[in-house]
């Protein structure tokens, strides 16, 4: 640490009181998980974290889970650049709507979105005729986890586009790109480590989302059952220590992941030349 | 290469922003386009760049009419008032960044585009910093670096938009040399807007001088100056005394005096309403005593640094006056604040009195 004066004081306490924080409230939470698996034997952890059932669920929660961010990211982008770059009737609208997957208690969605896709549902009905069945498939899963995150990348993207000056689009075009290459090499590079913050929180949000999901994926075994639906499962035959043994597998590929993601940004900030 | 603008028309909603402007900027001229916030030139510089659309009226470049070319066929080079540099590349990107987004078949090779950036960062004499990110550089290192990506392109014009109006007035008046002395070696047809007058004077081959979205007056510097075609242009150019009189035989009467004037551009019939006007340094201070003339003012404040020395008077009603005088003639009057003079004008300028000229 170096000895400059900060406007702030003290890093010390600062410092003493945020892991303290953190431990209270994250760190040993999550420790007690690991405590409670290891009950549990390697071979017994094995056969339980390896169950085909089991397997075929985290395919499912972190495929879905990824698709859904990147969904997410795309559109995301799209809505915030509408709320930046336009000016039309309803945008405030628009705006507060955006924060409403946040707010809904996700049972209402998941019910809801239920209601809309079943095969009896507004838009059910219409998908039905052409072959796709959204509600009690993995394509319904999808739809749940598109929902919940979708103001994750909005949130995250909308300052940064409201940072960007117009002029910066207009001199690319003076200098003689088009549309695409506009976007491709001056737009996108601004916006991507907020993009890639965004596709992690909508990412994250959505591996752990069970509420919504549980009433439109029909929890169909090997098919459309979640990882948080297997725990919740073995939670209620008292089977504790299955349930942490799973959640705590869980939660390694998502330390992974993120991991993973939060290097791919720091990456990006230091080739865009914001890392300080 | 040559621009022509014919009519153009603007409006913002019920603003008009642009009211029928014609206008010629021949080839190789370096031109100002002068006036205060809001009189339109910014956006006579957008519409003739292509980023903004005329409501009516007609663009030439080089005789071809361009309102149906999009605008990176227009090759016009754009320099922001806020440099508008790609703050993710490094300097050296930037300025490649043109080059980089010519079709294929026409693009230069990575060790062309290398040399040229290597070029141009040497004649804006930044070559050191291309590996630095703009947010690493001052203003003046900036504008200077975006007018270098403006230039790699090889625009036919340059249209600069305020280019020193975010920087302070010591490297302004440094990039304003730099910029006539660039100009001189390339020629190539530059326009750029400003609202400081000292700088489109200084700079500029011809100034053009807008208005509420109207031309008030084009030519070389000198001309404007010296004969400005109306009381806005002459205010506008630097500072004024103004005078309400009227017309009276050979002179301009002004409450109780008879003050000379200059004849004025079309001399107003006996009697009429004028406006008549003097700079600072065509006003004499002569004291108050017996049987002076002149208008009558009381001297509110003394500056006295640099070659001449500033008065600030007040006249009757508090009607404000500037006045400088040489040094030893201020020494010599010996002025003192609360001293009553009296004012006399070397040389006034009369412009018939218009309800409403922007003044």
């Amino acid at each position: 640490m170096s000895r400059q004066t900060r406007v702030l004081p003290g890093f010390g306490p600062a410092l003493g009181l945020t892991l303290t924080w953190l431990s209270l409230i994250v760190l040993i939470p999550l420790a007690s998980v690991f405590l409670r698996a290891a009950n549990l034997s390697l071979s017994e952890f094995w056969a339980v974290v390896s169950a085909p059932r089991v397997v075929a669920s985290y395919k499912l929660s972190f495929g879905m889970a990824l698709g859904a961010a990147a969904i997410n990211s795309l559109f995301g982008s799209m809505l915030a650049w509408c709320l930046v770059r336009y000016r039309f009737p309803g945008k405030r609208l628009i705006d507060a709507l955006v924060d409403l997957p946040f707010a809904l208690p996700t049972a209402v969605a998941g019910i809801s979105l239920t209601a809309l896709y079943a095969k009896t549902g507004w838009i059910g009905q219409i998908l039905e005729p052409l072959g796709i069945q959204v509600a009690f498939k993995p394509a319904g899963v999808l739809v749940a986890l598109v929902f919940i995150g979708l103001p994750f990348v909005v949130r995250t993207v909308q300052p940064v586009l409201e940072d960007l000056d117009v002029e910066n689009e207009e001199a690319a075009i003076c200098l003689g790109a088009g549309r695409w290459r506009t976007f491709r090499h001056v737009i996108l590079p601004t916006i991507l480590p907020a993009l890639l913050t965004g596709f992690t929180l909508a990412f994250a949000r959505a591996v752990g989302e069970y509420g919504s999901v549980i009433f439109i994926a029909g929890n169909i075994p090997m098919v459309s059952e979640i990882t948080p639906l297997m725990i919740i499962t073995k939670l209620e035959q008292f089977d504790y220590a299955g349930a942490t043994a799973v959640g705590e597998v869980m939660l390694l590929i998502s330390f992974a992941l993120l991991l993973l993601i939060n290097g791919l940004q720091a990456w990006a900030a230091k080739r865009t030349g914001r890392d300080r | 290469m040559s621009i022509e603008v014919r009519n153009i028309t603007k409006r913002f909603g019920a603003f008009t922003a642009l009211d029928d402007v014609t206008l010629d900027f021949p080839s190789g001229e370096l031109v100002a386009l002068l006036g205060p916030s809001g009189c339109g030139k910014t956006t006579l510089l957008r519409i003739i760049a292509g980023l903004e659309r005329a409501d009516a009226g007609q663009v030439l470049l080089e005789g071809e009419e361009a309102s149906t070319k999009a605008v990176r066929e227009r090759q016009v080079g754009f320099v922001f008032q806020h440099y508008a540099l790609f703050r993710h590349m490094t300097v050296f990107d930037n300025v490649a960044f043109g080059m980089r987004m010519k079709p294929r078949a026409v693009r230069p090779s990575a060790a062309q585009i290398r040399d040229k950036v290597h070029r141009l960062l040497e004649l804006v004499q930044l070559d050191w910093l291309a590996t630095r990110f703009p947010s690493q550089l001052s203003g003046g290192q900036r504008q200077r670096i975006a007018l270098a990506r403006a230039l790699a392109v090889e625009p036919r014009v340059l249209l600069l938009d305020e280019p020193f109006g975010a920087l302070d007035a010591k490297v302004r008046k440094e990039l304003r040399r730099w910029l006539r002395h660039l100009h001189d070696e390339l020629h190539i047809t530059s326009i750029f807007v400003t609202h400081d007058q000292e700088e489109a004077l200084e700079v500029a081959d011809r100034v053009v001088l807008m208005n509420q979205g109207r031309v008030e007056q084009t030519g070389s510097p000198q001309e404007v100056y010296s004969h400005p075609a109306t009381p806005f242009v002459y205010g506008f150019l630097g500072a004024v005394n103004l005078f309400h009189g009227r017309v009276d035989g050979e002179g301009v009467r002004v409450g109780d005096e008879l003050l000379p004037h200059d004849g004025g551009v079309d001399a107003p019939a006996e009697g009429a309403k004028v406006l008549a006007f003097a700079r600072p340094y065509e006003i004499d201070i002569l004291p108050e005593g017996e049987g002076a003339s002149g208008m009558a003012a009381r001297v509110s404040r003394v500056l006295s640094f640099g070659v001449s020395t500033r008065v600030e008077l007040e006249g009757e009603g508090g009607r404000p006056f500037e006045v400088e005088l040489t040094r030893e003639r201020a020494a010599g009057l010996g002025l003192a604040v609360g001293q009553a003079v009296r004012l006399t004008p070397s040389n006034l300028r009369v412009f018939e009195y218009e309800e409403g000229a922007g003044i």
